[in-house]
């Protein structure tokens, strides 16, 4: 019975893993760049519900659409002016950009909000589901994070591969120069896919909040972190990776926890991903790449 | 060799940034000080992780500077340094301090920095009166002066306190074991809880890195049947554990020590939870006194949050400084080393009522000796055992 | 002067860089000396060597060998932690120049053993992959070292993942490392002109590495490995040559920056600081180790400087980081500086300025 209620309570964290991990293979597999900044954007997102459900009274699915919309433009507006002008230099540089814009938004939020943790009320309305007479619970956070999660991937799959701005991202992820020699507008789809992945940030921080709910500038530095690895070991591009990815990696955190140590959980879960890449060297879902001289 | 004079001129850029700003920082100091005033320096995370504890001390220092160059007499210039909770980082606004004058040092805010800087203040005799590191080898030199209570102290006075109250024989811990000050005090509770016939049934960790996700922890406590949580940590931690046995419906009750005072404050938390949570704490928000309700009102309206312990911690420094300063006959134009030499006899010989405390005293050692008072929340506020 | 121009173009650059660690020394000195040199940059000597050391050492393994590490400090931590034991057990009884020595070589051996068994399985991968990978070492190697439990007695070494009572040393024990605390109470040895010499040794190493046959076969494999494989060379060898090599420099890095103050946790090691280690490569170029250097001090320094505004201070920091990448690396930026030269040296006083530079690029 134990071993149960920590598989859920594992589902629950990687349940939240896999919902920052979409927004990360998002990202990367369109534009490969592993964009640092997210986790941050996750952090801004979760301020803005808070703000407008604790200090203006706003009911809270409003407040959900309008941090959504508010990260969209904030993605956009990163996008615009850190990341595009280096469209053509190396992936490191732009990976250092990132960097800059997570310290810049974490600093911001810390001059804008202060540094004193608010907590978060739940949005999610649902009871706790009681099974085995009350000794397993499942609580609402859980439940509708793992249903949004899976919405979202369903839903990415099916507009990346079906709609025509699905495919011009595929495209431009496949090879940059022949898209745009197709007629594909390399920028817009570009920032669209920044777009696209700010707005799941914001979905991301509110279930990330009301499952854990602290709200601090550094809120979304580690889960991002933690997501960024589990994207990776899903294999990092791939959408359905990221969710696998996701909810194994926080089914393995849990049970190193319980049954081997606390202190050394972390450690246990980064030695994991070690040993996965070592066997599977593009994650458990990743396409081999063949090279060509 | 292109990039090399791109990075030249985009360096030459900062530089020039840097310089600005660094002009117009000192001209806004200078406003506030005209040479008499005793220069005081402090050092915490103002940015980073643990910037809700070098904050609170930056302003609660701040506001009593403030009223005490009202006053007339002594007159104070405080200038407080960023270390981002980083030793390092620490060691450069230590420096950058003394280049501005500091003749005595309130900082540092947290334990690690304290453990690097406090050797360097001792090998340059300037005076170190730390708010809150709280670990014991911040006060091994004779410099070095706290205004909090030490690690061990806290984690025998709970176990003490737990034992004589009856208030369990089974109990759990969840501690931060990569933090000095949660470590410090489980370490100590520990060994007490053994000699007062406590039982430890669950003694759980969790990491700065990892603690997001209690449920672990929180379910092992519960199913070793514990009746009491004891909690050596700070309160934004304290938050989610209280929230997550409610979830468990883990039904324990709640020990802390100084770390858990904020609970009540944090914005937007359901406080009911709350209720029950008994802690040892020297100050607490809502006390009845006059002293800390003008002190609670002045902060509230000068920085639009309650004042937490930290901010109690460094108002009651800035306090015992002045006191000190007085005692010794400290002048604004001795330099750093007369100064140290002056409050380290007369830190011995002050008694300070401060929020923290009525009637602080100090050892040679550096220990204060003051009585922590043990509170309980009951109805949202808290209220004497 | 005819010397110099004689000289191989490597060899002539290399000599530069050289000439800008010595100057940069000796000008130190000579301010220290005069008395003008402020408490604060006396105080940011040694960490500017040691982040010289780092930049230059990454530098290898993400410009030379073309393979990106986010894992940096955990050598550093490796090299850190085994030097700063044995300068508590030993090294401290030494002459201090012998003992720092001694501690530098022990935390340099042991960063390259840790380079060697990581790097056998993780060169492996590629790219962001092996970013993470190395990621995720640096965070395995923090976690660990921030739950150990180490003593000294008379008997020797005392070790426990528990707590220090749980070390059971006998009545001359001493507890060396004490979990998250870490390490206090080192008596410092690390000076500046230790860190000008580690700099020198390490641009040394680096540089030669490079100019030799060995430096040519990495970066073949970093511009093609199936290429470099195809004519027989033995990457698997090469990688690992330069990635141990740098693992070496880092440990020893490590050392200096543990010695150079009186207390040394685990806590500093993470992955902020390989990224920040790696913003100095990339800002000063990747693949320049002489940008490496100028990018290392001069960031180094910059937030400091920048403690006069306060509040806004890592909030600029992070714009300067940002303006800095976008003017060095934007193609459009590039090309609109290069406009900007263009006009100014169709001015008569810059002339002579355009024509170095030109000659210049055409040896760079």
């Amino acid at each position: 019975m134990e071993f149960l209620s920590y598989l859920i309570n594992g589902i629950s964290l990687g349940s939240v893993y896999a919902i920052i991990a979409l927004g990360y293979t998002m990202v990367y597999g369109i534009a490969k760049m592993l964009n640092f900044a997210h986790g941050d954007v996750i952090m801004v997102g979760s301020y803005i519900v808070f703000i407008a459900v604790n200090q203006m009274g706003m009911p809270p699915l409003l407040a959900i659409i309008i941090s959504m919309a508010l990260c969209t433009l904030l993605g956009i507006v990163i996008e615009r002016f850190a990341y595009k002008p280096l469209r053509s230099a190396s992936s490191l540089a732009v990976l250092i950009t990132a960097i800059g814009v997570s310290y810049l938004l974490q600093n911001l939020a810390l001059l804008i909000w202060g540094a004193d943790p608010k907590s978060f009320t739940s949005v999610v309305g649902l009871a706790p589901v009681q099974l085995a007479g009350g000794r397993l619970v499942i609580s609402g956070e859980t439940i509708v994070t793992i249903v949004v999660s899976a919405i979202i991937m369903a839903g990415l799959i099916f507009f990346v591969n079906n709609t025509k701005m699905g495919r011009a991202m595929l495209a431009v992820s496949e090879d940059k120069g022949a898209a745009q020699l197709m007629g594909i507008n390399v920028n817009s789809t570009i920032a669209m896919t920044f777009a696209i992945g700010s707005a799941l940030a914001a979905v991301a921080g509110v279930l990330l909040c009301s499952a854990y709910p602290t709200l601090q500038p550094t809120t979304g530095a580690m889960p991002g972190i933690k997501a960024f690895t589990a994207a990776v070991f899903g294999g990092i591009g791939s959408i359905p990776g990221a969710f696998v990815g996701g909810i194994l990696l926080g089914v393995i955190e849990i049970m190193s926890k319980a049954y081997i140590s606390t202190q050394l959980a972390d450690a246990i879960v980064f030695a994991v991903l070690i040993i996965v890449l070592l066997v599977r060297p593009t994650g458990l879902l990743g396409k081999k790449i063949s090279e060509k001289v | 060799m292109k990039k090399a004079m791109s990075l030249v001129l985009a360096a030459a850029m900062a530089f020039s940034f840097a310089a600005c700003g660094g002009a117009s920082g000192t001209s806004g100091a200078a406003s506030t000080a005209s040479g008499t005033a005793i220069k005081i320096g402090g050092i915490g995370p103002l940015t980073g992780g643990a910037a809700i504890y070098g904050n609170a001390v930056k302003n609660g220092a701040a506001l009593a500077v403030e009223e005490i160059n009202a006053q007339g007499g002594l007159q104070f210039e405080l200038n407080f340094q960023d270390d981002e909770n980083d030793p390092e980082k620490a060691l450069n606004a230590y420096n950058n301090l003394k280049d501005w004058g500091m003749q005595a040092l309130l900082g540092t805010v947290t334990t690690q920095p304290c453990l690097t800087v406090a050797p360097e203040t001792a090998a340059d005799n300037m005076f170190l009166l730390t708010p809150s590191a709280s670990a014991v080898d911040v006060i091994k030199e004779d410099n070095a002066f706290q205004v909090c209570f030490t690690d061990p102290n806290q984690g025998v006075a709970s176990a003490d306190y737990i034992a004589e109250n009856g208030l369990a024989t089974k109990i759990a811990i969840i501690y931060d074991s990569s933090d000095a000050y949660s470590s410090g005090i489980h370490d100590k509770f520990k060994e007490e809880a053994a000699t007062k016939g406590l039982e430890i049934v669950a003694d759980e960790a969790f990491t700065a890195d990892n603690k997001t996700d209690f449920s672990v922890q929180v379910q092992k406590a519960k199913s070793s049947g514990a009746e009491l949580v004891f909690l050596p940590i700070y309160y934004s931690e304290a938050n989610l554990i209280i929230q997550e046995m409610n979830k468990q419906g883990c039904t324990a009750s709640i020990f802390g020590c100084d770390g858990l005072d904020g609970l009540l404050t944090i914005e937007g938390a359901d406080t009911s939870l709350f209720e029950g949570v008994m802690l040892l704490t020297p100050f607490a928000a809502d006390a009845q006194d006059e002293k800390t309700q003008s002190f609670v009102s002045k902060y509230e309206e000068k920085y639009g949050e309650t004042p937490n312990q930290f901010a109690a911690d460094a108002y009651d420094g800035v306090y015992t400084i002045l006191a000190a300063c007085e005692k010794g006959g400290v002048t604004a134009d001795m330099d750093a080393s007369a100064v140290c030499d002056a409050l380290k006899t007369a830190m011995t010989q002050i008694t300070v009522d401060g929020l923290t405390g009525e009637g602080m005293k100090w050892e040679a050692t550096g220990e204060v000796n003051k009585a922590p008072r043990a509170v309980k929340i009951q109805n949202g506020a808290y209220t004497a055992m | 002067m005819n010397m110099l121009k004689t000289m191989k173009k490597s060899t002539r650059s290399n000599l530069i860089t050289y000439g800008i660690v010595v100057l940069f020394y000796l000008v130190m000195q000579l301010l220290a000396s005069g008395g003008v040199l402020s408490n604060s940059m006396q105080g940011m000597l040694v960490p500017i060597c040691t982040y010289v050391v780092l930049a230059v050492s990454l530098n290898l393994t993400v410009g030379i060998l073309g393979e990106l590490s986010l894992g940096h400090a955990g050598f550093m931590s490796v090299g850190a932690f085994s030097g700063a034991v044995y300068w508590m057990i030993a090294g401290q009884n030494l002459p201090s120049v012998l003992g720092l020595a001694i501690a530098m070589l022990i935390g340099g051996v042991m960063a390259g053993v840790f380079g060697f068994l990581i790097g056998i399985p993780v060169l492996r991968l590629r790219g962001d992959y092996l970013a993470i990978v190395t990621l995720a070492f640096g965070e395995i190697i923090k976690n660990i070292l921030n739950a150990i439990y180490l003593g000294w007695d008379s008997n020797g070494f005392h070790f426990s993942m528990k707590d220090a009572t749980a070390l059971n040393m006998g009545e001359d024990g001493k507890v060396i490392i004490n979990g998250a605390i870490g390490i206090s109470g080192m008596t410092k040895a690390s000076s500046f002109t230790a860190g000008i010499i580690l700099v020198l040794i390490t641009l040394f190493v680096v540089l030669n590495l490079i100019n030799s046959r060995a430096g040519r076969a990495i970066m073949s494999i970093r511009d093609n490995r199936i290429a470099a494989e195809a004519t027989g060379i033995n990457v698997t060898k090469y990688k690992l040559m330069a990635f141990i090599t740098s693992a070496f420099l880092a440990g020893m890095a490590g050392v200096l920056y543990a010695l150079n103050m009186s207390a040394l946790a685990a806590k500093k090691f993470d992955y902020n600081t390989s990224i920040l280690v790696l913003v100095f490569v990339v800002l000063g170029g990747i693949g320049n180790i002489r940008g490496s250097v100028i990018a290392a001090a001069v960031l180094y320094v910059l937030p400091e400087l920048l403690r006069g505004l306060n509040d806004y201070r890592m909030l600029i920091y992070a714009v300067i980081l940002i303006v800095m990448m976008i003017f060095n690396q934007s193609a459009q930026v590039v090309a609109w500086r290069h406009q900007v030269w263009e006009k100014l040296s169709t001015i008569g006083l810059f002339q002579k300025l355009a024509q170095a530079k030109k000659q210049n690029k055409g040896e760079a």
